[in-house]
């Protein structure tokens, strides 16, 4: 760790009358990173670790094995149709709660954010209850030769599901913050409705939308309750690669399952980093119109 | 006069709404009420015993108890981070603001076994505690490490902004009037950052008490000491017991949706305080 | 294009924005619509332009009805309070975007485009501005702009929401004059909100004064301003005071002041209150054989060559200060210090009748 330096020139200390002494000021700043070292930062850099112990062959070999790749193939089929989905979702819900007034707004804004508080395994759990085999529709799936539960599709429902709220929400706010005025002003030049959102609306929302799209690709890429309990883990068949790095820990294959998860770790680390991106961004555009 | 919905000229309520509707029925709604309407079909005593077994009753209070302290540690230590990003210089600060964000974006799975992997008796955490006699992997102690990993963003993103917002003019003022520091910030900043404290606190333990990924690696799961309440769902149905599987749930799912109406009105009386001032 | 709105009546759930108003703006004139907030101004704006229905009445345009015309058939311009800028398009896309969104059939060559968006640029001053956002403006640059694009689609009627509300004093007075100049050159009908007696008085050519969904006088700048037509519109448009008389078939008292009052001949004994301007008070240091109220100076702001003072009666009951306006001429010869007892009478006035009280309770005040 790198020694901390605090700039005390007399201009910083005068202002210090909403200002804390210095030592407290190291104390509590040295306790953050203690704190934050021991939760965070450990466990982030031990998974790389643990992937490349054993050296960059085994590393190399474990993410090339086929069930492995099947696995990431999965994870990214899986994302490539909850993303859309529930971007589609959460333009359609975000537009009719943001810009007209109806009865109920707040009621939908709060079930929109159920899947949220509802542990991962009863999102798995409710879609077995509705396509399983002892499920309600499940007799009638048998019959037809459909698999649901145990295959890709109630994977990806599940995924759906607990992904369901990160655009949504992310446009909600933002796009009541924009008012309607710009599209009043649109229609009142003759724009149609598409028109309108096109031009108007969508380049207007363009960074929100791609900011929910992120943490939505990340919980959806990363998603395990759920998932573990539709799933029926079939190696390179419903194995996605959360699930892949749980099989391969459970048979001490501990290298592996640290290389399929440093993948993972990678994914919530370049997450992160476009998140703080569109974030600084956000924030340089605000002061630039505030200018 | 009755109206649904005030005239706009914009287009594309209808479509846009029915959309969302049919959306989330399809999705959440007629899924959710799945767990329920099978519930139904069992009678009351056999819910209430299905629910009450000793080992279910051994697995709540393992899941409350260890949710509850984790989202304790995080209101304390959330608060401290939130402080520290928000008031000091330090570098490298930027940093550690982006990652605060980790738990959110780190597969559970993964924070999982990097967890159980680093409190295990030879991990580089646990080589030190095991000699002094404590013992986190595979223990309830573990699933408190877990659950505060997990939890630790919540707290810090909700006060982390009301922090921002306080304006310095308060803190004058109270200075100006002989407030020293301590006082300052027990009277003042604290009462004003309390509402989303609370709502951060109640986050953190709803997220924890459904958390699954994270806990089973390092939990053990071991029936009546480190056994969580989604595992115990998990095991039910593996054993093909969808009847005792259903009615956890929906146990869970209740308790959920409180923490929800909670959290609600912890937000609504912070957004009130705020905008009070 | 003349426009006629007949009986509109709208509610917002419990609250009545618009009460029965009807209305007729002439072909070219420039008509301000001037009210507090929650008077139904912008509502009845916003239900001309066809952004908001009623829930009776009609809208004409030119003889015909429009009531249940889309916004987008109804040609008109509108300028929104806030300017409503595409905050993603540049100036020239903005001032564009009417254009470019006209079906292929009715949509301008890309040249004839360019043309028409850099002459109207050219007549709002801007055409410099014409590749920077609109967060790169001044607000009063963005209200010029946002004009010329309203004006882009050739409306024939050009509607304004408080086009000055979010400026500051200074900028608010030159984009004043420079929109009278502006209409001046154009003569295309215009109506504008605004809840600045000031800016309608100056602006426009006839004043529409509107009160609690009502309209309460319609006018020119000089009509509305010397014979207000209720107590509101006295209010509403520069200081008044206010004095309690009594009518009588005819003539009015105000303490042992009388007045004709020819347009109350029908009146018996009913109370009423006066109306008067502050500088159609004449002061004076001695009763000079006219009956006239004795009052006492509180208050002397000399500043300026309009002096303002403050006097107080001496009844003991009226504690309402009263506002006197005279010339600097007048207070020399006047010479008036806090303190000296004058005697007052009102040049002109006028009365309205106070139907709620009858004239016994208040009879005391005169």
């Amino acid at each position: 760790m790198t020694t901390i330096t605090f700039p005390l020139s007399a201009d910083t200390q005068k202002q210090r009358t909403t200002q804390e002494p210095a030592w407290i000021r190291i104390l509590l700043i040295g306790l953050t990173l203690i704190f934050l070292t021991l939760f965070l930062f450990i466990p982030l850099i031990s998974v790389f670790y643990e992937a490349f112990k054993k050296g960059a062959d085994v590393y190399l070999a474990a993410i090339t094995d086929p069930d492995a790749v099947a696995a990431i193939k999965l994870t990214l089929t899986i994302a490539a149709i909850a993303v859309p989905l529930n971007m589609v979702f959460g333009i359609a819900a975000a537009w009719a709660i943001a810009k007209f007034e109806f009865r109920g707004k707040n009621l939908l804004i709060t079930l929109i954010d159920l899947p949220f508080s509802v542990s991962p395994v009863v999102s798995g759990l409710i879609y077995v209850l509705v396509f399983g085999l002892q499920g309600w529709f499940g007799s009638w799936l048998a019959e037809h030769d459909i698999k649901i539960i145990f295959a890709v599709p109630g994977i990806v429902l599940a995924t759906v599901f607990v992904t369901v709220p990160f655009i949504a929400r992310e446009l909600i706010p933002l796009m009541q913050e924009q008012g309607t005025e710009e599209e009043e002003a649109a229609v009142v030049l003759g724009a149609s409705g598409w028109q309108t959102f096109y031009q108007v609306t969508l380049p207007n929302i363009k960074w929100g939308l791609l900011y929910g799209a992120i943490l939505c690709n990340a919980r959806a890429m990363g998603e395990f309750g759920a998932v573990s309990v539709v799933s029926g883990h079939i190696r390179g068949s419903t194995n996605t690669m959360p699930l892949h790095v749980e099989i391969l820990y459970n048979e001490y294959n501990f290298a592996a399952a640290f290389a399929v998860a440093s993948l993972l770790a990678l994914l919530a680390l370049v997450t992160l980093a476009l998140k703080t991106l569109i974030e600084f961004r956000n924030q340089q555009h605000q002061q630039r119109g505030h200018e | 006069m009755y109206t649904f919905k005030q005239h706009s000229i914009l287009p594309g309520f209808n479509l846009a709404l029915g959309f969302t509707l049919l959306y989330l029925s399809l999705i959440v709604l007629i899924p959710l009420s799945a767990a329920f309407i099978r519930t139904a079909e069992l009678t009351w005593p056999e819910f209430w015993s299905t629910v009450t077994t000793p080992r279910v009753l051994a697995s709540y209070r393992l899941t409350f108890g260890a949710s509850f302290a984790a989202a304790c540690v995080n209101a304390v230590f959330g608060l401290l981070v939130a402080w520290v990003l928000v008031r000091y210089h330090f570098p490298g600060k930027k940093l550690v603001d982006a990652l605060v964000d980790l738990p959110f974006a780190l597969p559970t799975a993964v924070a999982g076994i990097a967890l159980t992997a680093l409190y295990a008796g030879n991990g580089w955490i646990g080589q030190f505690l095991e000699p002094l006699g404590v013992k986190v992997a595979f223990t309830p102690l573990g699933i408190f490490v877990a659950l505060t990993f997990i939890g630790l963003p919540f707290v810090v993103r909700t006060v982390q902004p009301v922090l921002e917002d306080i304006e310095t003019e308060l803190e004058e003022a109270a200075a100006t009037l002989g407030a020293n520091r301590w006082q300052t910030f027990t009277r003042i900043i604290f009462p004003a950052i309390f509402p989303a404290l609370m709502t951060g606190f109640a986050l953190a333990f709803a997220r924890a008490i459904g958390e699954y990924g994270s806990v089973i690696f390092i939990a053990g799961n071991m029936p009546m000491v480190s056994e969580i309440t989604p595992l115990l769902i998990v095991t039910k149905l593996e054993q093909y017991d969808y009847a005792g599987a259903t009615a956890l749930s929906v146990v869970m799912l209740v308790i959920s949706f409180i923490l929800l109406l909670i959290i609600n009105l912890l937000q609504w009386w912070s957004r009130r305080r705020n905008s009070a001032t | 294009m003349s426009i006629e709105v007949l009986n509109l009546s709208k509610q917002f759930g419990t609250f009545t924005a618009l009460h029965d108003v009807s209305l007729q703006v002439h072909s070219g004139e420039l008509l301000a619509l001037l009210g507090p907030s929650g008077s139904g101004k912008t509502t009845l704006l916003r239900v001309i332009a066809g952004l908001e229905t009623t829930d009776s009445g009609q809208v004409l345009f030119h003889g015909e009805d429009a009531t249940d015309q889309h916004v987008r058939e109804r040609q008109v311009g509108f300028v929104f309070q806030h300017y409503a800028l595409f905050r993603n398009m540049t100036i020239f896309e903005n001032v564009a975007f009417g254009l470019r969104v006209r079906p292929k059939k009715f949509r301008p060559s890309n040249t004839e485009i360019r043309e028409r968006v850099m002459k109207l640029l050219y007549l709002v001053q801007l055409d410099w501005l014409a590749d920077r956002y609109p967060h790169q403006l001044s607000g009063g640059q963005r209200q010029r702009i946002a004009l010329a694009r309203a004006l882009a689609v050739e409306p024939k009627v050009l509607l304004l929401d408080e086009p000055f509300g979010a400026l500051d004093a200074k900028v608010r007075k030159e984009l004043r004059s420079w929109l009278r100049r502006l209409h001046d050159d154009m003569h295309i009908t215009s109506v504008f909100v605004t809840h600045d007696q000031e800016e309608a008085l100056e602006v426009a050519d006839r004043v529409v004064v509107m009160n609690e969904g009502r309209i309460e006088q319609i006018g020119t700048p000089d009509e509305v301003y010397e014979n207000p037509a209720s107590p509101f519109v006295y209010e509403f448009l520069g200081n008044v005071n206010l004095f309690h008389s009594r009518l009588h078939r005819g003539r009015a008292w105000i303490g042992s002041i009388e007045v004709e009052a020819p347009e109350h001949a029908e009146a018996e004994e009913v109370a009423a209150i006066a109306y008067v301007r502050p500088h159609e008070i004449e002061v004076e240091r001695k009763q000079n054989g006219d009956a006239a109220l004795a009052a006492l100076v509180v208050h002397v702001l000399s500043v300026g060559p309009i002096v303002r003072l403050e006097l107080v009666r001496k009844n003991d009951i009226d504690i309402t200060p009263i506002q006197v306006e005279i010339s600097k001429e007048r207070f020399r010869e006047l010479q008036l210090v806090k303190g000296d007892e004058v005697f007052i009478k009102p040049r002109r006035l006028s009365l309205f009748p106070n139907h709620q009280n009858k004239v016994n309770e208040t009879a005391q005040a005169c």
